[in-house]
């Protein structure tokens, strides 16, 4: 294997792609370590997708370098296919073939030897049996999604890109697969996943928030929360009265966030002098109770989303 | 009813139809306008139309080529091909020395008409021995040669009254001076299906094999699969060939079924060689799959595929000569036919099947059908990339 390998499976630099005048990604760098789960998060349209199909060779960069697995991304891209296992944003087998029939095609095109033998321990080991005669597209959301996990990694790749696996899919099922994804880091294999779901955010190892074809922060969930320094309150009270705050809260001093959790309404703001004073002026002007609250992964995302967005800086 | 709120005016269930039906109306113009194939197709296909039933396609077509085979050297003898000339039908295309090349001519398809002049036409002319001139048909297509023949027969009457002046006077006028043999080749009884039959090989290839293949790759864009089949080791190549081999079975297994009907249910012969009908046949096939699947890479979806393969079938139907005389029509519209695939394979399945044609026959229409194979070949693999830029 080439140069960089031993350390990071995916190393890449400054990577730039536009469609047409529209620059979809402008200058993405991303390290990731070998049997690492990085989540990949950020708004829709901010370059996920186009940066993990730079990954996988499916997408020339217009500009920046870079190796996935030690090959490089540009000159390397069939090695690089050989190696990745690729989920794609919206289901891409066959739905007109079967179960079985589908990891068999994935089988034979990877040129694995065996190739029906491996699909049907496949379906054993991804807990599809009973099913590998049912056509794919007659499969639910979960059932789906696992086997194009099953696909990906049919053979025996080192690294996974996986976007957005699970949109759609329920939570026992979600569960299921983060607990594969897990079992197979475990195993040594690298993943990169993209996601909208703070929950499976927070089960990654390290995160990296994309916005506007730039990362804007990255590290563990628990930095990326703390280095932001916002402060939370939550407020409770009858929910016509809580209505009616949300309305307003947002022009008050000191407040960034306003979003009903459950019962309560969540307050957030990054200058926390300020966001107090407002608090208690709240408190007792309305009948509601104010309580300190800690600043979630989500705050942090919509923070970085306002103040970093459009050509601020980018780290 | 109690506790129900009142239904506001405009959700009324049956209030409202002309609102709703405008709304739905609306919508479709605006989906259709920004379709601007469909838009293109809407406004091009009837003038297309138009142009070729109006001037292209003739059913009693004039200036059919002919060659002919004159043995006499008379003034007579040029005084009739100077009038069968003039009758307009006839455009004398070769003057053949021997038989043997004026079967060839027939044969590969490039004169429909050979005329055979006895030696001594003028002289037996002139001593009234009424002789015997022998016209030649390629009756394949009953249609194209119809009106010629019967020109020719109306020539009879009128022909000579300069020649036979004086002391032939008598000779002119009826009964005509001459006898008209016609032999009509390959199709004696001018059956149409013995015409339409070895066509309809040439226009159901071309419709599945430019219709399945120009979804192929339409398909699997629109359903998404083809993002997962480029991140796998395939290349475009691999997927091309793959996409276009199964199709080449299927082809034959649709020459089969209509050759072995036609010869049961019409009595349509296999007069040449098999093996080189099939060589040529493979050919077709392949040109026609390659232009399907440069389609494919241009359509964005599989209704805009469907719809370039309409737009390139329906020429290939009316102007190729399967439905209507090829020599019927004006030049520029045989030039266009000329770039048709349909238009060469015709004459090759018709020569092979029905005229016995070899490949000496054959051979321009075969490099034809080379030519446009390889110029769509490398177009579809310019077109078709690896990634998804």
């Amino acid at each position: 294997m080439a140069q960089g390998a031993e350390e990071y499976v995916i190393d890449v630099e400054g990577l730039e792609k536009s469609f047409g005048s529209h620059k979809v990604v402008r200058g993405v760098t991303l390290r990731v370590k070998r049997g690492e789960i990085y989540g990949f998060l950020g708004p829709n349209g901010s370059g996920k997708t186009t940066t993990i199909r730079m990954l996988c060779g499916l997408l020339t960069p217009d500009g920046g370098t870079g190796h996935c697995l030690g090959y490089d991304i540009v000159r390397e891209s069939r090695l690089i296919k050989l190696n990745v296992g690729y989920m794609t944003q919206h289901f891409s087998l066959y739905a007109d073939l079967t179960v079985e029939e589908n990891l068999e095609f994935v089988a034979r095109v990877y040129g694995m030897p065996a190739p029906r033998e491996l699909a049907r321990r496949t379906v054993r080991r991804m807990g599809l049996a009973g099913r590998e005669d049912q056509l794919a597209g007659e499969l639910s959301g979960g059932w789906k999604q696992r086997l194009a996990l099953s696909a990906c990694i049919l053979h025996e790749p080192k690294l996974l890109l996986l976007d957005e696996p699970t949109a759609g899919v329920d939570p026992k099922a979600r569960r299921e697969f983060w607990d594969s994804i897990h079992e197979l880091a475990a195993e040594g294999i690298t993943v990169l996943v993209s996601t909208h779901y703070m929950d499976e955010a927070e089960r990654c190892h390290e995160l990296a928030y994309i916005f506007n074809g730039r990362i804007l922060a990255r590290g563990p969930a628990k930095d990326i929360i703390t280095t932001q320094h916002l402060k939370a309150w939550a407020v409770r009270g009858a929910p016509p009265v809580l209505a009616d705050i949300a309305g307003r809260a947002r022009e008050m001093p000191g407040v960034e966030i306003v979003t009903f959790l459950g019962d309560h309404l969540h307050i957030c703001g990054p200058e926390g002098g300020a966001l107090e004073t407002t608090m208690r002026d709240l408190c007792s002007t309305e009948s509601v109770r104010c309580e300190p609250a800690a600043a979630t992964l989500e705050d942090s995302f919509i923070h970085l989303m306002n103040s970093g967005g459009g050509d601020g800086r980018a780290s | 009813m109690a506790g129900r709120p009142d239904i506001p005016k405009h959700a009324r269930p049956y209030r409202g139809f002309t609102r709703r039906l405008w709304a739905m109306i609306m919508k479709e113009f605006i989906q259709l306008r920004r379709d601007r194939l469909t838009l293109a197709m809407i406004v091009i296909i009837p003038f297309m139309e138009l142009m070729l039933f109006g001037y292209a396609i003739n059913m009693n077509p004039k200036h059919l080529p002919i060659a002919i085979l004159s043995a006499d050297n008379s003034d007579i003898t040029r005084d009739f091909v100077a009038s069968l000339k003039q009758t307009g039908y006839f455009d004398i295309r070769q003057e053949a020395r021997t038989e043997k090349q004026a079967d060839a001519l027939i044969r590969s398809g490039r004169v429909l008409f050979v005329l055979q002049i006895p030696p001594g036409f003028g002289r037996d002319i002139r001593r009234g021995a009424r002789p015997q001139i022998l016209l030649v048909t390629d009756a394949t297509d009953p249609v194209a040669t119809g009106g010629a023949i019967a020109a020719v027969n109306g020539l009879a009457g009128r022909l000579f009254l300069r020649q036979l002046r004086g002391p032939h006077a008598d000779l002119a006028g009826r009964p005509p001076p001459f006898e008209l043999v016609v032999q009509k080749r390959y199709n004696p009884a001018a059956i149409t299906a013995i015409n339409i039959v070895p066509g309809l090989i040439g226009v159901i290839l071309t419709m599945t094999m430019l219709i399945f293949t120009s979804l192929a790759v339409t398909r699997e864009l629109e359903r998404g699969t083809m993002e997962s089949l480029l991140a796998t080791p395939l290349r475009p190549s691999e997927i091309m060939l793959g996409k276009i081999a199964p199709y080449v079975l299927v082809g034959f297994v649709q020459m089969a079924i209509i050759m072995a009907a036609g010869r049961f249910l019409f009595g349509v012969p296999l007069t040449g060689s098999a093996g080189l009908l099939l060589t040529l046949t493979m050919i077709f096939i392949a040109a026609n799959l390659s232009l399907g699947y440069t389609i494919s890479t241009i359509a964005r979806n599989q209704l805009q595929a469907v719809q370039m393969s309409f737009f390139f079938f329906l020429p290939s139907i009316l102007m190729s000569g399967f439905m209507f005389p090829f020599q019927g029509m004006p030049a520029w519209a045989r030039f266009i036919g000329e770039m048709l695939p349909l238009t060469h394979y015709l004459r090759i399945v018709r020569g092979i099947m029905l005229k016995g044609a070899e490949w000496p026959d054959l051979v321009q229409e075969g490099f034809a059908l080379v030519a446009f194979m390889i110029t769509v070949m490398v177009i579809a693999v310019l077109r078709f990339r690896q990634t998804l830029d």
